[in-house]
């Protein structure tokens, strides 16, 4: 297909393009095939808007006369307004915009175009492998072994082609659980607790269904992750009723008397479409600004936003307080195993291991617990706030992670190497992107796309110190403790960073932000400065003495 | 030194409301002026000091295995649940703070027995501080339009008023007196604030006893003249704080408010802030919402939305915003009034001028502001703290609500204030503890009464004092910034956890960053002396270093952030009184346990002074959170 065909009119002059706290500019508006690009083309101060037709969620137009209006809603929440002089051209474009907004294949989205302008220090494809996990862990303990069972994605289409299994359980073995679990998800390792050899696993739902079936060998792998004499907590993401529910369906959970060494805690995250629904009411009651103060709070209150935030926040503290004060080793899972299941497993990590909360560490994080766990990206991002779609699929659990990260950055300020823009920025790649990073739904997927060939890493661009000085919290000392945040209602925040970014100007923040970062960075100076000084003096007491002993 | 105490009750146990930490055990004293309570199971030694004036109700609560509960709320917040091993215990600690805590007679107010080892000369130059006549000069005043006058040097025109009051010069004595019979309680209209560029000034009275139909010549020919004094306008406006419901009630009454007919070019305007009950009863509701036992996010919202605090507190901000606008934008002058004039006029007048004038966002003019506008012109410090044992439906959160509009401005405008939160809450907490004769009594003439400028110390030179740990480390300068113009939208108003969770620190962010940029400003003032004493040692430079050109435009910015270049008084210059025995036992009465690092240093009550040796440092580190959830 060529994009020419769906771009009647490429280009409108006498456009002015409308946004929230900046005059309107009058400019000429270009369409190609990945993007909408706005020009001032004025010679003192051009100014140009790029825009990914991917980020485009929603689009509306209206008349007035010949006069055309066209509302565009983007997926990173911003909303701007074009108004296109001749109804011919506004609705030829406004149709073009839907088109290219609403691509139906993978291929022919921008990553697959995105020539980068931009010298390749690092392929950030093969930033975080498994194998360099593994290693790390095998400096730790030896009781764990790299499985490549999965390597054609024949066992689990939704798992890596290498996952990390207890060394006691056979491919055999795991051949079996796959039969037992949802997806074939069978419990892999998540995440390992250094201080004290406890562990994190994951997967999906077992297969139990109303007959209460059993897997010996399912029963074996999580038992392999007991100490002698220990107990160990399943967190089913589910509540007691769902996941009694799932049975029905030939899911459910482990039952005592199979699992005996276990104990079960039901902690219900919710997910799919409750989740978008939340994500368009939020959205909708930041950008009404006629409400008073009651309607704001009620809208807040009714959208269940931080109510999701408390609750998916609190299961996470549960998890790493079950690995780090009960020195217990812990199960995740839900139904699928690949949503509410990695906000607790990722947020446990971030809680737990200080090394999560560094940049490269997020990133691998990133990597291990949402791409090459199988967070069903394409689908949950397709839409955001302003979409009418209601897909079931579409759901805004990333973003959710994002923000609980967020809450727990802004609780511990100085315990993390990267600031808010770092989150914002996945944020935004996640729902558009001109990197292949975010594309399809796992592994399997992506290996079909060759996006590893065609397409340019994500983390390519992000660790080049250029855009890296961008992400860098300057409040940053490393803390090598477990980091508890507080999930009482006080403690948690509406993100005003990303829902109330385009509702009001930023230039006060900006300047605090900017003037913390000097303050610190005069200091730094100084300190090199005294430091110099100091090492001036001991050179010059160093040739007096040698002078004096000549 | 025991027999200092009144009381002392051992086996006496602290519940923490916010974790299920084990509770404290340890013994409980009662002094003169504190509850003092010391954890003796905790390794280190911690204490928990409660002055009686903060105690705003103690109640019984019904018997459970472990003891006799008693529940302490103070008016800064701190909620403070013992459990008491023996109902006599329990009953003789009870009926003792109830005595202690509501004092009859105002001499027997903190301040009178306060005694900070400070000599004579100079605890007179500290209520010399704060000159309100110099922030008229540096207004301009007097000039052809407006003039001090002492009319009111007898309280003749107003009892409530202070001595000295700014009117225009075109309304002569006749004319004062005249309005001033028109005024409820006399409380004619006088200037707040003028806006120098324009000469727009924010003027403030109280309701005119309007009834249906009388008017008052004399109050007319003052509103002529105010308008007048700015002859850039044709017009001025006339404020009525109050929902116009209320203020039409009030002309049933003879009160009310100005009929525009009478007035020559006034515009008339209804601002609806709720009268200090409702505010009294939302601050009630919002506490209630604060020490819920785990709230979900929804109880908590829902909360916050019905005790409709955030909705009283848009209603003062958008006044303010109103007041500068009309002053700034419009160029009118403004007269304010609610009732009295005393409550919702002082906050609106106050934050408006907050928003006009960059000195009141320094230290020492924010002093001068809350001189002026609040104890000056009378507001009830007395009644609306509940000092004394008292009316208790006088009392009302109407200086908190102010406080708390400063605060919400501080969050938009991170780098235009010179002091931080913490300055905020030392002031608030201080207006309660009655330690300092600033707040005393309900006016200047009651003050006088009472001879708290003999027998008392004022607050603002133990503050100064402090500044250190009381400053903005983001604050960019007396010039950086001019006016303010805040967003009012309701998303832009947060809840302040600081002031109304204050005292439950777990739900605070465990890691200060206003701790962690305070330390770097000390920090860089050692790195200085650093460097310019080496500097000093080598006997040549090799030129600078790399670094050194950003550090020069830097240090030229910093010297600019003298807020005085502007100003015709050397405010900064002026040092604060130097005071003998450092900062007072008030430091850490106000603090709660947690905070008492920041109290290592200071000297306490000599009686007391065994106990505060062995304070401690405590809750300094992430590893001693814990997580809070189920």
């Amino acid at each position: 297909m060529e994009f020419a065909e769906l771009i009647k009119t490429p280009r409108a002059d006498n456009v002015v393009l409308h946004r929230p706290f900046y005059l309107a500019v009058e400019g000429t508006l270009c369409l190609t095939g990945h993007h909408l690009i706005f020009s001032s083309r004025r010679q003192d101060n051009a100014e140009e808007l790029w825009l990914l037709h991917s980020n485009i969620d929603s689009i509306e137009k209206r008349f007035v006369g010949s006069l055309g209006t066209i509302v565009i809603k983007c997926k990173d929440l911003r909303i701007i307004q074009l108004d296109i002089p001749g109804m011919e051209e506004c609705l030829n474009i406004a149709s073009s915009i839907e088109a290219l907004s609403t691509l139906d294949s993978v291929t022919l989205m921008y990553p697959f175009f995105y020539r980068p302008m931009f010298e390749i220090v690092e392929d950030g494809w093969r930033s975080f492998l498994p194998d360099q996990e593994f290693e790390l862990l095998s400096s730790v303990t030896d009781e764990w072994r790299l499985s490549c069972i999965n390597k054609e994605f024949s066992v689990c289409p939704s798992y890596p082609p290498v996952v990390i299994v207890p060394k006691s359980i056979d491919d055999e073995a795991l051949r079996k659980v796959a039969m037992f679990r949802h997806g074939s998800r069978f419990p892999v390792l998540s995440y390992y607790h250094k201080k004290n050899g406890m562990v994190m696993m994951r997967s999906s739902q077992p297969l139990t269904g109303t007959n209460g079936r059993r897997c010996k060998e399912d029963e074996r792998l999580i038992n392999a992750t007991l100490r002698p004499g220990k107990r160990g907590y399943i967190i089913d993401t589910r509540s007691l009723n769902v996941a009694q529910q799932a049975r029905a369906k030939g899911g459910g959970f482990e039952q005592e008397v199979h699992y005996p060494q276990w104990r079960r805690i039901h902690k219900c995250i919710e997910r799919f479409n409750i989740l978008q629904e939340s994500l368009i009411k939020l959205v909708e009651a930041c950008n009404d600004q006629s409400h008073n103060m009651d309607r704001w709070l009620s809208k807040l209150e009714a959208s269940n936003w931080l109510t999701h935030i408390k609750e998916i926040l609190t299961a996470a503290c549960l998890a790493a307080q079950c690995i780090d004060r009960e020195g217990a080793s812990v199960l995740v899972h839900g139904t699928e195993g690949t949503d509410s299941t990695l906000q607790v497993t990722s947020l446990a990590q971030i809680i737990l291991d200080p090394r999560c909360r560094t940049i490269r560490g997020f990133e691998s994080l990133v990597v291990r617990e949402w791409l090459q766990a199988g967070h069903p990206f394409q689908q949950r991002c397709a839409q955001s706030a302003y979409s009418n779609s209601k897909q079931k699929w579409e759901a805004p659990v990333f973003l959710l992670f994002l923000d609980c990260v967020w809450q727990i950055l802004r609780q511990f300020p100085c315990s993390f190497e990267f600031n808010e823009q770092f989150l914002i920025m996945l944020f935004e790649h996640a729902y558009a992107s001109q990197f292949g990073t975010f594309l399809g739904n796992n592994e399997n997927e992506r290996a079909k796309l060759k996006l590893l060939q065609k397409t340019m890493s994500l983390w390519s661009w992000v660790n080049r110190s250029e855009e890296l000085s961008k992400f860098q919290n300057p409040l940053f000392e490393a803390n090598s403790l477990v980091i508890w945040p507080s999930v009482a209602p006080q403690s948690l925040q509406l993100w005003e960073g990303v829902f109330l970014r385009w509702n009001r100007p930023s230039k006060f923040l900006d300047e605090a932000h900017e003037e913390m970062i000097n303050i610190i960075k005069y200091n730094k100076e100084l300190q090199a400065k005294v430091n110099a000084l100091r090492r001036q003096l001991a050179e010059m007491e160093t040739d007096d003495r040698m002078q004096e002993n000549l | 030194f025991y027999t200092l105490f009144v009381l002392q009750v051992e086996n006496v146990k602290l519940l923490d409301r916010y974790t299920n930490r084990k509770a404290a055990n340890g013994t409980l004293y009662l002094t003169a002026t504190h509850l003092i309570y010391v954890d003796a199971s905790a390794e280190v030694r911690k204490e928990t000091w409660i002055l009686h004036h903060h105690i705003a109700t103690i109640e019984k609560l019904p018997l459970t295995t472990a003891g006799y509960p008693l529940l302490i709320h103070c008016k800064n917040f701190h909620v403070a649940h013992f459990v008491i091993g023996q109902e006599r215990d329990c009953h003789e600690v009870y009926t003792s703070l109830l005595k202690l805590s509501q004092p009859v007679k105002p001499e027997e107010l903190y301040a009178f027995s306060y005694n900070p080892k400070m000599s004579k000369e100079n605890r007179e130059i500290g209520w010399k501080l704060i000159d309100l006549k110099v922030d008229y000069q540096r207004m301009g005043i007097p000039n052809g339009y407006w003039e001090i006058t002492d009319l009111n040097k007898d309280y003749e025109v107003c009892n409530t008023y202070p001595p000295e009051i700014v009117v225009p010069r075109a309304a002569n004595k006749a004319v004062v007196i005249g309005s001033s019979r028109f005024r409820s309680r006399g409380r004619i209209p006088v200037l707040s604030y003028l806006y120098k560029e324009n000469n727009a000034a924010i003027c403030r009275c109280s309701q005119p006893l309007s009834g249906f139909s009388a008017r008052c010549l004399e109050d007319e020919q003052m509103l002529q003249a105010i308008r007048e004094a700015n002859p850039g306008s044709s017009f001025m406006y006339v404020v009525d704080t109050r929902p116009k419901l209320n203020a039409m009630a009030n002309r049933a009454a003879g009160k009310g408010y100005e009929n525009e007919d009478n007035y020559d070019n006034i515009r008339f305007k209804f601002i609806g802030i709720e009268n200090i009950h409702v505010m009294r009863n939302s601050l009630q509701k919002l506490l209630e919402v604060c020490e819920m036992k785990s709230p979900s996010m929804s109880d908590f919202l829902t909360g916050l939305e019905n005790s409709g605090w955030l909705r009283h507190i848009k209603a003062v901000m958008d006044a303010g915003v109103f007041l500068a606008k009309a002053v700034k934008d419009e160029k009118a002058s403004v007269l304010v009034h609610c009732s009295d004039g005393w409550d919702r006029t002082a906050q609106v007048c106050s934050l408006a001028s907050l928003l006009l004038d960059p000195f009141y966002r320094t230290f020492k003019g924010f002093m001068v502001l809350i001189e002026k506008e609040w104890i000056a012109m009378g507001h009830k410090f007395s009644h609306r703290c509940g000092h004394l044992d008292g009316d208790p439906k006088e009392v009302s959160p109407v200086f908190t609500q102010f406080v708390e509009c400063v605060w919400q401005l501080m969050q938009q405008f991170p780098c235009t204030f010179e002091f931080n939160e913490r300055f905020l809450l030392e002031i608030h907490d201080h207006v309660y503890s009655c330690q300092f004769g600033n707040f005393l009594g309900t006016c200047h003439k009651e003050r006088e009464d009472l001879k708290i400028f003999e027998k008392t110390h004022s607050l603002w030179p133990f503050l100064l004092q402090k500044k250190q740990e009381l400053r903005n480390p983001l604050y960019r300068g007396f010039t950086a910034y001019k006016e303010l113009q805040p967003n009012t939208l309701p998303f832009s108003f947060q809840f302040w956890c600081g002031m109304y969770n204050r005292f439950d620190k777990g739900m605070h962010p465990k890691q200060c960053v206003l701790d962690h940029l305070l330390s770097c400003m000390s920090q860089k003032m050692k790195l200085e002396d650093n460097a310019s004493e080496l500097e000093n040692k080598l006997p040549f430079l090799d030129g600078p270093l790399p670094s050194e050109a950003c550090f020069l435009s830097k240090v030229g910015r910093a010297a600019s952030k003298t807020p005085m270049l502007n100003t015709p008084q050397d405010y900064e210059g002026e040092p604060p009184p130097v005071l003998s025995n450092g900062a007072s036992a008030g430091d850490i009465d106000v603090r709660s346990d947690v905070d008492q690092k920041h109290n290592e240093n200071l000297s306490h009550h000599q009686d007391l002074r065994d106990l505060n040796d062995t304070i401690d440092v405590l809750d300094s580190e992430a590893k001693d959170g814990k997580p809070q959830h189920h």
